[in-house]
């Protein structure tokens, strides 16, 4: 499951590391305490949050995330936006509250490793 | 005061760098924030030293680091590498740790609400450096400054926490 199956099938506007498409997701975390997401998300995950400022750019970059979702509408700042295209860090970002884009995230990552749950 | 976890014996000052500096670290702004730990996990990286044990590096950088932005009016992180061990120094002048005892306990914060606002301040930071960490030292004096010591065994190995 590369990024680009994910940024199509939810409609996602990327506004960051276009050029980073291609990485494989491996997983997915939510979270907006960085202090968690330091310490439990995993290299190749998905990182979903309603975070908009620039840490969140250092945070994914020294996990190696596939890229950030930003949730709900939320838009980066001007210069989380900039160290985003800087270091190469993909943001996505949509209208769609959490709770919907992370079951559809954990579903298509979820099918694409075993089988899928949905009849 | 202070507080440890691990080995007290300095068994690490008979061992050869093959690498050390000093970085500093801009107090009371997250502007440059998470940038020496970026240069800290690409120099690791460059050494060869194992994923896990740059990553738990990296971690314990970043959280160190957002301590200075977050407490202090500057400071420094200092990298010491050995063929056996990764060493990480944070050093600040700013306000200093009251309780030490609380300070380390998870969920204890003195955060204020702005930090708070950008996901900090959980007060898992020290805990995660201490986890992380297989030797970690904190020592600290009121109105001087926090001294962490952070070391991480090089061990091939290692298969993660």
């Amino acid at each position: 499951m590369n990024l680009e199956n994910i940024v199509k099938a939810l409609n996602l506007r990327v506004v960051s590391g276009e050029e980073k498409l291609t990485a494989e997701v491996l997983g997915g975390y939510v979270g907006d305490l960085l202090s968690d997401v330091m310490a439990n998300s995993k290299e190749g995950d998905l990182w979903i949050t309603r975070q908009i400022h620039q840490n969140i750019v250092a945070v994914a970059s020294l996990k190696d995330h596939a890229g950030i979702i930003l949730i709900q509408g939320c838009k980066p700042a001007a210069d989380t936006l900039d160290k985003a295209r800087k270091e190469g860090v993909p943001i996505m970002v949509t209208d769609m509250p959490g709770f919907e884009v992370i079951g559809r995230v954990y579903n298509m990552i979820a099918t694409k490793k075993g089988p899928d749950p949905s009849p | 005061m202070a507080a440890w976890k691990g080995l007290t014996t300095n068994v690490l000052s008979h061992e050869t760098a093959i690498y050390e500096n000093s970085f500093p670290v801009e107090g009371g702004t997250y502007e440059n924030a998470g940038h020496v730990s970026s240069q800290i996990k690409a120099l690791l990286k460059r050494m060869k030293i194992s994923k896990e044990v740059v990553r738990r590096a990296a971690l314990v950088t970043y959280e160190s680091e957002i301590n200075i932005c977050s407490y202090a009016r500057s400071g420094k992180i200092v990298l010491r590498v050995t063929p056996e061990h990764v060493t990480i120094e944070a050093i600040d002048e700013g306000q200093g740790i009251v309780d030490i005892e609380l300070a380390m306990q998870e969920g204890y914060s003195t955060a204020t609400d702005r930090i708070r606002e950008m996901g900090f301040g959980a007060g898992m930071g020290l805990c995660n450096i201490k986890n992380f960490s297989d030797f970690f030292r904190i020592t600290s004096e009121i109105g001087k400054g926090t001294h962490l010591k952070m070391v991480i065994r090089i061990d091939k190995d290692f298969d993660g926490i």
